[in-house]
């Protein structure tokens, strides 16, 4: 019975490493996950064969009731929703690691059958589960909690919480160290608490832009977290599976701060200096901001060949996904061309304005990337920006001692005619003007996204 | 099975992971990242061994506590996962 568990474990790994592969292309992803699925039903399968496993009713009560929220949940929440979604079902796989840790430790300290005391390795990698897991799981929920919008996304003083947050993080290599050395309950449940803090000491300074990068670092410790488990038990498919994952959330998390030209410790660690050689925002704005109105951009984007859309977060928060896709219709109809600008970071989370997008039925051939689209920009007629900033803001490019300097951004400037569509001249997550806004070929429009976007049409409408 | 080995199980996943992530465009991101995370949820089998073992109160609720968040994670995942990627593919 043994070696068909195991040979079914070697199945179930070989699907997932199958599954991730084609996860990672579009004409495949589709199966992929279907591939992923069904590795994960049969590892579930031949683990009920397990000669451990006495009573199954606690199994299959658990069981139900998990596929039944999950279910209801991946059906019922909007796309707009998504990142809080993952950031949730994250935290849920670091929490179910960390119960696992905590049930295999309480287990093996229990001596009163006779049973040999655990040795340091079991002791050290369930110690390190329940770490992990207790940061996953709290981190998450603080990650969830802010793009719920019911947890402040800036603290008041982040050296401060950053500070805790060290100090937090050696407090618990000790408790790690103690559990292992002298192992009881007291160490382990010590542990879990203050792993829990550091979870929420960790993300509670990390807000807006640098949001995705939380997200894909979140992703990856669930994976690892997964790994530890199968150190625990001493179990092949929870360690491959687990160090995939904890992978490709790395990778992920690498391309997020690659695109904003910071380092992940930078990103965890440190904060954007906002202090000192920030140029004034008046002295920059100061009588060569022009405001504009639906019709005047409507009237240029008539006669305009080449249209480029750049989405940021304020797509989302507005909701003007619909508006966008019905606005490309329109000038569409008129034949114009037009793409999609898509920055790495705009968002929340990686991929999260391609999700918001495909939503909206707009074919994700238009979506360009960085690298493609930038070179385009001097031949497009106008750059439509819906709720970017620091993405493209020109002082990236030109200005070295600007804080963002070196972020790759996209290079909306050289368009003909930019039109911004923002609520107000208000600094994005960076915390500094943009001169993007006070150029000559530049159009503000000032307004809510989604009504902006719907004047513009129905005044197109109306030519 | 001994830690040396199962070290060595989890370097060699880790680079097989890397190679095949490394090239992933960025329409993907976020299905794979949701998809990775319902496999990650892998740790449901551990969370069955421990509930079901009838060792104690305590595992048991613990196990039982896994078994479900577990569950979330692997059912909601994948099947949100797929919810995206057919969003993806259904004006082609």
């Amino acid at each position: 019975m043994e070696t068909f568990i195991q040979l079914g474990y070697l199945l179930s790994a070989s699907l997932f490493v199958l599954g991730l592969k084609r996860l990672s292309r579009p004409r495949t992803a589709a199966q992929g996950n279907m591939l992923g699925a069904i590795g994960m039903l049969i590892a579930v399968v031949v683990t009920l064969f397990d000669q451990d496993i006495l009573s199954f009713w606690v199994l299959t009560f658990g069981v139900v009731i998990g596929a039944g929220v999950g279910a209801a949940l991946a059906t019922y929440v909007q796309m707009t929703g998504m990142p809080q979604l993952v950031a949730l079902f994250n935290g849920f796989g670091g929490l179910a690691s960390l119960l696992v840790g905590a049930a295999s430790l309480e287990q093996s300290f229990d001596l009163s059958d006779g049973l040999t005391p655990p040795n340091t390795d079991f002791l050290g990698a369930g110690a390190m589960t329940v770490l992990i897991g207790s940061v996953t799981f709290s981190g998450s929920l603080v990650a969830f909690a802010k793009l719920q919008e019911i947890w402040p996304d800036e603290v008041t003083n982040p050296a401060v919480v950053r500070a805790l947050n060290i100090g937090l993080v050696a407090v618990s290599a000790i408790f790690v160290v103690l559990l292992t050395t002298d192992h009881s309950s007291w160490w382990l449940w010590l542990l879990a608490v203050v792993a829990l803090v550091v979870g929420v000491t960790m993300v509670s300074p990390i807000g807006g832009a640098d949001m995705p990068v939380v997200i894909a670092l979140l992703n990856s410790f669930s994976g690892l977290a997964a790994a530890t488990t199968g150190f625990v038990l001493g179990n092949s498919v929870l360690i491959i599976a687990g160090a995939l994952v904890g992978a490709s959330g790395l990778i992920l998390t690498l391309i997020m701060c690659k695109a904003m030209n910071r380092t992940l410790m930078n990103v965890l660690f440190g904060s954007i200096d906002t202090g000192g050689v920030t140029a004034d925002a008046d002295e920059i704005y100061a009588g060569r901001v022009t405001s504009s109105s639906a019709d005047e951009v409507a009237m240029i984007l008539d006669t305009a060949g080449k249209v480029t859309i750049v989405p940021g977060y304020g797509m989302a928060v507005a909701q003007a996904q619909h508006a966008v896709r019905d606005l490309t219709t329109a000038l569409e109809g008129r034949g114009a061309e037009v793409l999609f600008a898509i920055h790495p970071v705009a968002g929340r989370m990686p991929g999260h304005m391609n999700v918001l997008l495909a939503e909206a039925e707009i074919p994700y051939e238009q979506l360009k990337e960085m690298e493609v689209i930038n070179p385009t920009f001097p031949q497009t007629d106008v750059a439509i920006i819906i709720g970017a900033n620091d993405v493209v803001n020109p002082d990236a490019r030109e200005n070295p001692e600007s804080p963002i300097a070196g972020m790759p951004i996209l290079d909306v400037d050289k368009a003909r005619t930019v039109v911004v569509i923002k609520r107000s001249l208000s600094p994005g997550f960076a915390g500094i003007p943009n001169p993007l806004f006070a150029l000559d070929n530049t159009l503000m429009l000032f307004g809510d996204g989604k009504a902006a976007v719907e004047d513009i049409s129905s005044a197109l409408a109306d030519i | 099975m001994t830690f040396l080995l199962a070290l060595t199980l989890f370097v060699l996943a880790v680079f097989l992971g890397v190679e095949l992530i490394s090239k992933v465009p960025p329409t993907l991101h976020t299905p794979l990242m949701s998809g990775s995370n319902a496999i990650s949820g892998i740790t449901l089998i551990g969370a069955l061994v421990a509930a079901g073992a009838d060792h104690s109160t305590l595992t048991t609720v613990l196990g039982f506590g896994a078994v479900t968040f577990a569950t979330i994670n692997v059912v909601g995942g994948f099947m949100v996962t797929h919810r995206m990627l057919s969003m993806f593919n259904r004006k082609r």
